[in-house]
């Protein structure tokens, strides 16, 4: 070891410590503002891309500021043009969409919470294995159940429907949703379900009057992650509903696609924006409940 | 009657989420592997076939491609996730003013639909009026940024892409982890005379094992079911050349109408997460386990 | 030349203030126990010696030496922590030449120095080892060797027994004592335990709001506490505190509690200051082991107590008596039987009675 340092080398020892830390200090700032740069980047210029007309979009760049507050595009995004057949617009799409996430997210959740309670507070013989039963629901790639789906919803008369998404996003929303849960209720102390008992409480009352009011950071984080998910579904929504019934990531696809006329871009912009502002509003306004949902759920892609 | 009906209460309560599961997802997945062995066309046959559909699928140039693909974009889309996720956590872990802003801005992908993802990049990348026009308007004349429309290069177009949309991601979980670290380690280190970049590359980041086992599982999986972004972004083209598995098997269904082989397409799928997820589950089930 | 000095130090986290104004000093080879319940800012700062914590005001010396603004590595000094905060990812070899080899000191030093310190902790047979292969009592002795091997100035422990249980702690706090008489290295130590830092230090800096109450040898802690938080904190059952009146009455001095006829001369005391005392409000401090149940020595004063309470715990009982509605305690033998709700005769032993100042709490 050093033995006893001379004064004047621990002045140098604190001279070359302060400028490599002020190195350092300002290549992470800038590494940091780097990739910060290359996230904002898409949304920004969705958003200036969105005011422009086309004529401003031919003439400027991607990162050019717009010349106003044009928000034409996204009257035409949302309402359409107004001369009829071959007018797509987002606004019934939209709608088809809450019409979709609201009782699906509603069910799962609480088949989930349901589930989870009995798996934690009422355990028997085997229900770790039901667990992992349900848990494998989590991983399988859902192109391997695409096919019976679309005919079991057609033997139901529910293809093309609301109704019929609403049931699968549903079902498959199941094993995330229990397993929330499960993991919620795993820490709650079963002492609390035992006095219960005691007191006289049967196995309903238990659940509405004790681990329901206490589960609303888990409610939280199960509805935002559901209400993602099911937003956010494209592969259910364009294989099993077309036309009217299609929510609203198969309808902005379809704009997008559609080659009736000239390239939109501004009015693309805008249905996009649309269609990612419910999720985008969810995670600026409850994001840590976000991210506790992504960070224990994240399995499904 | 009804004694029994309060002792078994709680089974009653559970049967329709496992009879849903059961029917739902066992019973279709084992539908699918029946009818993989099937030479079944717009409807499905029930006389076995044999092994005769895989042996079409894995002769078929366009599944080559996509399984190709897979693998390109599954080691870019791996390796880029990481290591920015892990560069932007060890780097937001430095006391860092506007922390919250910062982690906000990196995330916030993963809350937009990959329609969304790729509706936006799609136009950022098209030659005519985005980032190639840009560099031109800028001055560089000769820039050339083709390769959404480049049967060699627009598979990459997928991986930045995707990379925007998952990195963040990566960065949660290790920035979750390297939280967790207990702070005597990291003050044992200081005093041992340890620099900064030695703490996280022999004492941090080997602690981080199990998170880069989480990330790898979790990419991997959406790289294998990776279908909305493709659609949104090249529709599999220019021609086939950006096919991928998830895109194969909707496609010779829907379109196609190969029940059949879009069930072995599907089935080779499954194997294929099953291979990541059994032993991801296995471990995971071990620590719990063991605690 | 002292081997660690602190002056005027403060430390504030945001508008706390943590520490104020620290003194301190210790010689080469000395055992400094800090000591203090949690939140008094003692472990804040063994912190600050590490440099692992920035100064607000003050100074850090090492042989001299102004270390306030040295990182931690180039102090000299080896720290063990509560959590052993062993590198998990390590085995033992490289946990303990780790702070070594980035000191870049050659091969055959580290060398030399691993075998050493592994064959003086009986560690050597678990040098291939992982951290979580090992038991809480063998990683607290890697977390010592990995200090040892740097042979540093000073040794800093962070409440290092906490996590062991009751047995192991007692083992491995009599285990700390004998590598301190060999090596004879300073230590500064911090503790909650009374037990501990009796046991350990040379001297014991016992700390409360930032500030250090009395800076002493274990005996003069114990003997003569500067405060009441002191004479409160040590010992166990604590002393006992009766609040009461001095009263002068023709040359003798003694302490009375109003609306009772029980009185204590102070005669031998030994006084700060001698002046004023005729009516002064004082606490009157004895410890629960210098009360007798007959008389022991010519000195012990005899009174007479009511019992109101007693708790066997094995070897002893701790008895409550009434002294004036004031609660007195005492240990005796478990095997002397004294009748509740009785008057009883006691013996105190006044050449151990404290006195404090009612008002400022100060040992007068």
């Amino acid at each position: 070891m050093q033995g006893n340092l001379k004064s004047s080398s621990y002045q140098q020892l604190e001279q070359k410590s302060k400028y490599t830390n002020m190195f350092l200090r300002w290549f992470l700032y800038f590494i940091l503002i780097v990739f910060a740069s290359y996230f904002i980047f898409p949304l920004y210029v969705m958003v200036v891309t969105s005011l422009k007309t086309m004529e401003e979009i031919r003439q400027g760049t991607l990162l050019s500021w717009p010349n106003g507050l044009n928000l034409e595009s996204w009257a035409v995004a949302w309402g359409g043009r107004g001369y009829g057949a071959g007018d797509t617009f987002l606004r019934p799409y939209f709608w088809n969409s809450i019409k979709m996430v609201v009782p699906a997210v509603f069910f799962s959740t609480f088949i989930g919470a349901m589930t989870g309670y009995v798996l934690t507070k009422w355990r028997f013989k085997g229900d770790q294995w039901v667990f992992l039963f349900l848990l494998f629901g989590c991983f399988i790639p859902f192109q391997a159940i695409l096919l019976p789906m679309a005919r079991t919803l057609g033997v139901l008369g529910i293809s093309n429907s609301v109704i019929g998404l609403v049931l699968v996003h549903t079902v498959y929303g199941i094993p995330f949703t229990t397993l929330f849960f499960r993991n919620y209720y795993i820490s709650v102390p079963t002492e609390l379900v035992k006095a219960a008992r005691i007191d006289g409480a049967g196995f309903f009352k238990i659940f509405f009057k004790i681990l329901l009011p206490i589960s609303a950071p888990i409610i939280v984080v199960t509805v935002i992650w559901q209400f993602t998910q099911i937003w956010n579904d494209f592969l259910f929504g364009s294989t099993f509903s077309f036309g009217e019934a299609a929510p609203i990531q198969v309808a902005l696809n379809n704009m997008v696609l559609s080659s009736t006329s000239v390239k939109e871009y501004n009015v693309d912009m805008a249905s996009a924006i649309i269609a990612g502002i419910p999720t985008l509003i969810v995670y600026v306004l409850a994001g840590k409940y976000f991210i506790r949902g992504l960070t224990s759920g994240a399995v499904k892609g | 009657m009804f004694k029994w009906l309060e002792k078994n209460l709680p089974k009653i309560v559970m049967a329709p989420a496992v009879g849903l599961i059961g029917w739902f997802v066992y019973g279709f997945v084992l539908w699918t592997l029946y009818i993989s062995f099937t030479n079944s066309k717009i409807l499905p046959k029930y006389e076995l076939w044999g092994f005769g559909q895989y042996e079409k699928l894995w002769a078929s140039r366009k599944w080559l491609i996509a399984v190709d693909n897979l693998l390109i974009f599954t080691a870019l889309f791996l390796i880029f996730c990481v290591v920015i996720g892990i560069i932007l956590a060890i780097f937001l872990d430095q006391k860092i003013r506007a922390e919250g802003l910062l982690r906000t801005i990196y995330l916030y992908p993963m809350a937009l639909s990959f329609i969304v993802t790729g509706t936006a990049w799609k136009w950022i990348l098209n030659p005519t009026l985005g980032i190639q026009k840009m560099f031109r308007d800028w001055g560089f004349e000769d820039f050339t940024f083709d390769w959404l429309v480049d049967r060699e290069m627009a598979i990459y177009t997928i991986v930045i892409a995707g990379v925007w949309q998952s990195a963040g991601f990566v960065m949660a979980l290790f920035l979750a982890g390297l939280r967790s670290v207990e702070d005597e380690i990291v003050k044992a280190a200081k005093i041992d005379g340890a620099s900064l970049f030695t703490v996280y590359w022999k004492i941090l980041l080997p602690m981080m094992r199990p998170v880069f086992f989480t990330s790898f599982v979790i990419l991997v999986h959406i790289s294998i079911k990776s279908y909305d972004l493709i659609v949104a972004l090249t529709q599999g083209g220019p021609g086939i050349s950006t096919t991928m598995p998830a895109l194969y098997m909707t496609q010779t269904a829907f379109h196609k109408s190969q029940v059949g082989l879009s069930a072995a397409s599907a089935m080779m799928m499954f194997m294929a997460v099953a291979a990541v997820i059994i032993p991801y589950l296995y471990s995971e089930l071990r620590r719990e386990n063991a605690r | 030349m002292k081997t660690l000095k602190i002056e005027e130090l403060s430390k504030n986290f945001g508008s706390t203030e943590v520490l104020k104004k620290i003194n301190l000093e210790i010689d080469e080879g000395n055992f400094l126990v800090l000591l203090g319940p949690s939140g008094c800012g003692k472990s804040t700062l063994l912190n600050i010696i590490a440099g692992l914590e920035t100064i607000n005001e003050g100074d850090v010396f090492i042989d001299d030496y102004n270390v306030s603004k040295v990182e931690p590595k180039d102090r000299n000094i080896a720290m063990v922590f509560q959590s052993y905060a062993l590198y998990p990812s390590m085995n033992v070899k490289e946990n303990m030449i780790f702070g070594l080899k980035q000191a870049k000191t050659s091969k055959e030093k580290i060398q030399e120095q691993l075998e050493k310190v592994s064959k003086f902790l009986q560690v050597d047979q678990l040098l291939e080892r992982k951290p979580s292969q090992l038991s809480g009592g063998q990683r607290q002795r890697v977390a010592i060797g990995r200090a040892l091997v740097r042979e540093p100035r000073i040794f800093l422990f962070d409440e290092p027994l906490s996590n062991l249980d009751a047995k192991l702690r007692v083992e491995m706090r009599r285990e700390i004592k004998k590598l301190h008489q060999q090596l004879k290295t300073t230590v500064v130590y911090v503790t909650h335990d009374q037990t501990e830092a009796m046991s350990l230090g040379t001297n014991i800096a016992i700390m409360n709001h930032g500030v250090i109450q009395q800076n002493d040898t274990p005996e003069k802690i114990y003997n003569k506490p500067s405060n009441t938080f002191v004479a409160d904190f040590i010992g166990s059952p604590s002393m006992n505190l009766i609040k009461g009146i001095l009263k002068e009455n023709s040359g003798d001095l003694l302490f009375t509690v109003g609306g009772s006829n029980l009185e204590i001369p102070i005669r031998d005391y030994d006084f700060k200051d001698k002046l004023n005392l005729n009516n002064k409000e004082v606490f009157f401090g004895i410890r629960p082991e210098h009360i007798f149940f007959k008389k022991f020595n010519e000195s012990d004063f005899e009174i007479n107590l009511r019992a109101d309470l007693s708790e066997y715990i094995g070897h002893e009982q701790i008895m409550t008596f009434d002294y004036a509605n004031q609660e007195v305690l005492a240990k005796f033998p478990s095997t002397i039987k004294i009748d509740l709700g009785k008057e009883t005769k006691l013996y105190f032993d006044l050449t151990q009675a404290s006195l404090f100042d009612a008002q400022t709490e100060e040992r007068i």
